[in-house]
Order: structure tokens, then C-alpha cells, then sequence
């Protein structure tokens, strides 16, 4: 027998179709259609100036803006081989790791829903809020905040940025020793996560998983940690690892990272290093508003960047960041224009997606639901 | 790892390697299109790199490009080694005219979708692929959208509302 | 003290059209139809923060056959388009749209070929709502006005199950 499942379909995170073959309730073959949402962001990228590639960006993974404005800004800035300063690394390790936090809070809204429970979706929304909040006093805009630009951030970080912050490292904790007590020794939960869509380490490295879905089967593989970028090193966390590779290990291994995430945040927020918000190149990186109004070459600087752009070298860059997905890359091929020559999004959730017949074949039907919950995809990174 | 894996592709496959691209610390190589599939099996299979990780796979397009000339298309093979934690790439150029090269599903379960999306977007064909069909452009699309000579704003008028109600005449 | 004293003879007098207008009014079912980003603005709204259920919209369809109002949340791709059509000819009249966000309702800043440049290509909609992504408050002003626009139709025309504003 034959079932569709979507493209609009309540449980699939997105439009995403997925063709099941059945046998009984076994699933024999699975074939996931994608494209619904196709946006065509490598082509529109490609038409324009290198700085305002950066909304596109956002809007590719829009559970984790920060993290695509990241892989993207530092991808440009290893083409164009500058440094930034430390307090924008810090500020960038930091929002990064809240946008980790805010994106497994909604898996872990939207993945417990899929599997019946309700309530989970209201608190992980409720909590939510708090780090929105923070991103709309960075940023001035709830999702799609835009705030890391090439050399630095968009503005400086508000006043209340501390104050603010630590009401997430305060908050959030709390609200996971609720999830913790609602979730991981509840019978109903165990017994539809347990041993469903489970994955060998051969297997999920052969087919190239990455994220909490590769360390939920035990390999140790996290950029973070293997190639580090934006001062990672400085940081001291741990990388939680599974040992059977199923729904239930990977479930225990996000709200892990959602733990050394918020460890990450606060080593961050205390050696938060005083300094500018901009790295100082000129003809590249926008000089500050003081010096554009007072400063006739600054003017001058911010006139041709706004217009024209700027003409990174003939190349081409990788940069691959750990996005709350996986591993998130960013090819950047430069024809010595002002605008990128191909950009090219290693998207996690592609990838991670292609592995769905390998995670529910052989299995019922009805975990069809929990594998697709588990990888966590987004369809917006799937289809670009 | 870098010199080792120099040192090895220079010794096994010296005929196929063309030249190779050191860009801001990574590390390229670029190598003729027969040697291709030679070159990732022994990698994949080799003992002390364990290049076991294809992270991914993409095309560009040089058309129109004045300082290119070897080929219209560059394949990107973006591999990783888990072991040494160390990324590099193997790049293929390849004409313009019907583009072709060996697939790589046979070797990575991942590269069956990735190479599906490198034949919707570029034309590019993997011979051998087992199901190479489009996939996220609809079916109705002609062409190849992320070539350079294929318009950003191409619209194709594919239905309109009132398509089953006899076209108004208007007196 | 109460309404009944001023109306003795305990009736109501109204017009068919405003009672109906109400009823639809005060019964609206959203169609749970997320494309992108928008619909996660979208699930906001039905958070506990934003609480849509304050006027009166809880309950979210899965099912096109008894949803009244789609919430189009997103951008509407090419290869969609069609399926957005279908879902739209498959709800019962009376039936509304609202097209949430920048990307339905003209493309936003997606001015390619994969994307539809506005969902009223397809559907006819009722509201539009501006934004990228529009925030919750943005559309629950948007279904108010929406609920303002329901209170205006009537029945002797307009509804009639062709579409409208094409």
C-alpha cells in the first residue's frame, strides 16, 4: 500500500512529501520529495553585492538566524582575510550559542507535538520569548535580526544587553529541569523514542549526518571542537555523545547541548572584552556613524562600500560552522567582482534529510513521525 | 596531513593531477576527470587517512569568465578526514558541452541527493547514479537555473485562475 | 437593569446579514498552514505570550475541509503554487485568506524564478499583512480587520462561492 504524506501535512515540519511504501504497518521504502519550498537563495546571491547577501541568509534556517549570518559573515571575512575584534567574537559566540538554545527549544516543541504531547509546544514557545526578546533589543527585529555583518555587528549591543541575558541563563535552566521531569521518564515518551529510527556510526558517517544526529551515534564530531572559528577555543565545554543512535539518545544529547550552550553564554557574558563593535578596514568594513558625519575620507569610505561594495580577491573559501543541525558550510567563490561568483549553502538538514529511508525503513509507520521529528530539519535550509 | 596527502596523490596518481591550490590554508587539488572515481575510492578506503566523510558536493559555472579556459564546470568535492580533522577539496573541470562525470553514490549513501541537486541546478550528469531525476525544481522547468545564462527573474506563466472558464471577450 | 427591560417582549431585531456576519465572525477556523518562516511568527502568535485564543481562533485545522480562513505564512515556491491552489478549492465557502508576510504577498525580497511573486497570482486574498516576518501583533491587528471586513459582507452578494477580486 501507498501513502502520501504531504506536502501539507500537520506533522512534517514544513512541505516536505514523503512517499511511503507499506506493508502491513511495516514501511518497506520511503521516499521523501522536496522542493516545496525552493527559493532559489544560491541564485539570488549571486546578484548581489557581498553585505546584502546577508538577510538572504537568514532566512535559509530561520530557527537559527544567527547561525547562518555567522557561517556566512566569517566565510566572507576568511576570503577577504581580516580579523575582527574580540568583543564581536565574544558577542557572536554568545548569540550563537542562545540561537542553539532557541532552535532546540522549538525541536523540542514541535518533536514531542508530533509524538502527542501538547503542552510541550505552549512552554518551549513561552520560553522562547526570552531569547527573541534579546534579539529584538540587539537587532530591532524578532527573527530574521540580521545582526552580524562582515567585520563585526550591525550596532553595538544595547544597554540592557547584560541584564538581559542574564535572565535567559536564569530562566532557561529552570524551565529544562520542567521539560526533564514532563520528558525523559515519561512511559509514553520512552517507549515511541526508544529504539526507533536508530543508526549505526558506520552508517551515519557514510552518509554524511552531522550534529546531534551524527553524535547521538557515538562519533565525536563537532566543528566547534575539530576546527574551532570565532574563538571557540577560548571556551570550556563538553560535547555530549550517545550510544545507541536512536530517537531517545538524541532527544537526552540536544537538551545536553542546550546546557553547554548556556555554559558557553556565560563564560561569554563575563569575558565580555571592552572594544569596538567594528573591525577597522577601511573600504571594506562601514566606519562608525561619529566619523562618517565629522570625517570627510570616512565619508568618502562609506559611500563607495554602501554603492558599490567591495572587490574581494580571486578565490574561493569554505567555512563551516556548527549550526544547531549539523555541520553548516558556506563555499564562497570569488571572480574578483563585488559580487560573489557562487555561494554555495552545505545545508545540514539536506543532508541530514537524506538519510530518512535508511532511519525508517523496516520500522512502523507511525515512527515515520518521530524520525522525521528527530532530524530536526527545516525545510527552508533543505530547499534553499 | 597536508604534505602526506600530497606526497600520496603525487606518488599513486601523479598523471591525474593537474595542480593543485592552496587558498587562504585550504588545501585543493585539481585532477582530470578519468582518475576521479580511482582517486575517492582509495581515500575512502585508505588506512591512515580515513577520508570517511564526504561533506558535500557543488558546481560552479565559469561562463563568461575571461581567465578561465580549461572548462566551463568545476565540481567541488568537499571531503573531510575524521580522524586527522582535516578538510580538503578535489575539484574537476568539465566542458561545457553535455557535462559528465562518475557518480559517487556507490561509495557515500549522501552523495545519491547531493549529486541529484548538482544535475537540477547545473545539468551536470553522474553516470551511474541510480535515480538521477530532478529535485527541488518542479517539473515543469526547463533549464538549468544556477548556470550563469539562465535569467534571475524567469517567470513562466504556468496557469492562471480562470484556466478551465472560457476566456472573456471583452466587446 | 439588564437589556431585557428595554426589550419587553424579549426579541432582537437585527438583519440576517449581521447575525450571519457574527456567526462567521465569532467561529473563524484557521487552516494550520505553514510554508516557512512566517509560520513560526505564526506559532507565536498561537503561543502562550501572543494567545491568539483570546479571539476566539484556538482551534487550528489540519484539514482544508473544515478550515474557513488559510493563513498563507510564507513563501509560496513554484513547485507549491499548485498544491496551494488545491488546498484553497478544497475548503468550504465562505472561506478567507490572508497572505502573512512580504514573501505572499509579493515575493519579498525573492525576485526569482523559483519563487511566486505574490499569492494573489493564485488565490484571491482578503488581507494582506506586511512585514518579514509581520509580528504576532501585526497579525492579530490583521485578523481584526479581517473580522471588521466579514461584518461588512452580505449575504445577497459577493459570496456566492466565485472568487473574488480577480
Amino acid at each position: 500500500m501507498n501513502i502520501n504524506m504531504g506536502p501539507q501535512h500537520p506533522a512534517t515540519h514544513g512541505v516536505l512529501r514523503v512517499e511511503l511504501e507499506l506493508d502491513g504497518e511495516t514501511v518497506v521504502k520511503a521516499t521523501p520529495h522536496i522542493g516545496y519550498l525552493h527559493t532559489g537563495i544560491e541564485k539570488t546571491a549571486e546578484s548581489k553585492l557581498y553585505y546584502k547577501v546577508i538577510p538572504t541568509t537568514d532566512r535559509m534556517d530561520y530557527l537559527a538566524p544567527m547561525s547562518n549570518n555567522l557561517g556566512y559573515c566569517l566565510a566572507v571575512e576568511k576570503l577577504l582575510d581580516i580579523e575582527v575584534p574580540e568583543k564581536v567574537k565574544y558577542a557572536r559566540v554568545l548569540l550563537t550559542e542562545l540561537t542553539r538554545v532557541m532552535s532546540h527549544l522549538v525541536w523540542v516543541g514541535t518533536h514531542t507535538m508530533d509524538l502527542g504531547a501538547m503542552s510541550m509546544m505552549l512552554y518551549a514557545f513561552r520560553d522562547r520569548e526570552y531569547i527573541i526578546d534579546l534579539y529584538e533589543a540587539c537587532a530591532g527585529q524578532r527573527m530574521m535580526t540580521t545582526y552580524f555583518r562582515i567585520g563585526g555587528l550591525a550596532y553595538d549591543l544595547p544597554a540592557d544587553f547584560d541584564a538581559k541575558v542574564k535572565r535567559i541563563l536564569k530562566r532557561i535552566p529552570e524551565a529544562m529541569t520542567d521539560y526533564e521531569r514532563l520528558l525523559t521518564d515519561n512511559r509514553i515518551f520512552r517507549n515511541r523514542t526508544i529504539g526507533v529510527a536508530k543508526i549505526s556510526a558506520e552508517d551515519a558517517i557514510n552518509c554524511g549526518l552531522t550534529g546531534p544526529c551524527l553524535r547521538g551515534s557515538g562519533v565525536n564530531y563537532d566543528v566547534r571542537k575539530a576546527n574551532p572559528y570565532s574563538g571557540y577555543e577560548k571556551f570550556d565545554f563538553e560535547i555530549p555523545l550517545g550510544h545507541n543512535g536512536d530517537t531517545y539518545d538524541r532527544y537526552l544529547i540536544r537538551l545536553e547541548e542546550m546546557r553547554q550552550s548556556l555554559k558557553i553564554a556565560r563564560q561569554a557574558l563575563e569575558g565580555m572584552p571592552e572594544g569596538p563593535y567594528r573591525a577597522h578596514v577601511p573600504g571594506v568594513v562601514l566606519p562608525p556613524k561619529e566619523d562618517v558625519l565629522s570625517r570627510m575620507e570616512s565619508l568618502i569610505f562609506h559611500f563607495k562600500i554602501i554603492t558599490e561594495g567591495f572587490k574581494p580577491p580571486r578565490g574561493a573559501v569554505y567555512q563551516a560552522i556548527e549550526a544547531p543541525k549539523g555541520e553548516l558550510g558556506y563555499y564562497i567563490s570569488s571572480d574578483g567582482s563585488n559580487k560573489p561568483h557562487r555561494m554555495r549553502v552545505r545545508p545540514p538538514s539536506f543532508v541530514n534529510l537524506s538519510a530518512l529511508p535508511k532511519l525508517v525503513e523496516g520500522g512502523l509507520v507511525a515512527d515515520v513521525i518521530a524520525a522525521i521529528g528527530t532530524i530536526d530539519i527545516v525545510l527552508g535550509e533543505v530547499d534553499r | 596531513m597536508r604534505d602526506k596527502l600530497r606526497e600520496y596523490l603525487e606518488k599513486n596518481f601523479g598523471d591525474a593531477l593537474i595542480r593543485e591550490d592552496d587558498f587562504r590554508d585550504q588545501q585543493s587539488f585539481y585532477i582530470k576527470k578519468d582518475f576521479f572515481l580511482d582517486i575517492c575510492r582509495a581515500l575512502l578506503n585508505h588506512d591512515e587517512f580515513q577520508v570517511k566523510f564526504l561533506s558535500d558536493i557543488c558546481a560552479l559555472d565559469w561562463f563568461g569568465d575571461r581567465e578561465e579556459k580549461d572548462g566551463r564546470f568545476e565540481v567541488i568535492y568537499n571531503l573531510f578526514s575524521l580522524k586527522f580533522k582535516y578538510r580538503f577539496f578535489l575539484k574537476v573541470r568539465l566542458d561545457g558541452e553535455d557535462p559528465e562525470i562518475d557518480s559517487l553514490s556507490d561509495l557515500w549513501h549522501c552523495a545519491d541527493w547531493l549529486e541529484r541537486e548538482v544535475y537540477d541546478l547545473f545539468g551536470i550528469v553522474f553516470i551511474g547514479h541510480p535515480n538521477l531525476v530532478k529535485i527541488v525544481t518542479p517539473g515543469e522547468l526547463q533549464g538549468y537555473p544556477l548556470r550563469k545564462d539562465f535569467p534571475l527573474t524567469y517567470e513562466i506563466p504556468q496557469f492562471s485562475y480562470n484556466k478551465d472558464e472560457p476566456p472573456e471577450v471583452l466587446q | 437593569m439588564g437589556l431585557e427591560e428595554k426589550i419587553p417582549d424579549s426579541i432582537i431585531l437585527t438583519t440576517l446579514d449581521k447575525m450571519v456576519n457574527w456567526a462567521r465572525k465569532r467561529s473563524m477556523w484557521p487552516f494550520g498552514f505553514g510554508l516557512a518562516c512566517c509560520a513560526i511568527e505564526m506559532m507565536s502568535t498561537f503561543g502562550p505570550k501572543y494567545d491568539l485564543a483570546r479571539f476566539g481562533m484556538e482551534v487550528m485545522r489540519p484539514s482544508p475541509r473544515q478550515a474557513d480562513l488559510m493563513i498563507v505564512a510564507g513563501r509560496v515556491s513554484m513547485k507549491m503554487a499548485p498544491i496551494v491552489k488545491r488546498l484553497y478549492e478544497q475548503m468550504p465557502n465562505p472561506k478567507w485568506v490572508i497572505s502573512m508576510g512580504a514573501c505572499a504577498s509579493c515575493g519579498g525580497v525573492f525576485n526569482n524564478y523559483a519563487i511566486l511573486q505574490g499569492v494573489d497570482r493564485i488565490i484571491p486574498v482578503d488581507m494582506y499583512i506586511p512585514g518579514c516576518p509581520p509580528r504576532p501583533e501585526q497579525l492579530i491587528e490583521g485578523i481584526n480587520k479581517l473580522y471588521d471586513k466579514v461584518m461588512k459582507e452580505s449575504l445577497s452578494g459577493k459570496k456566492d462561492g466565485k472568487p473574488r477580486g480577480l
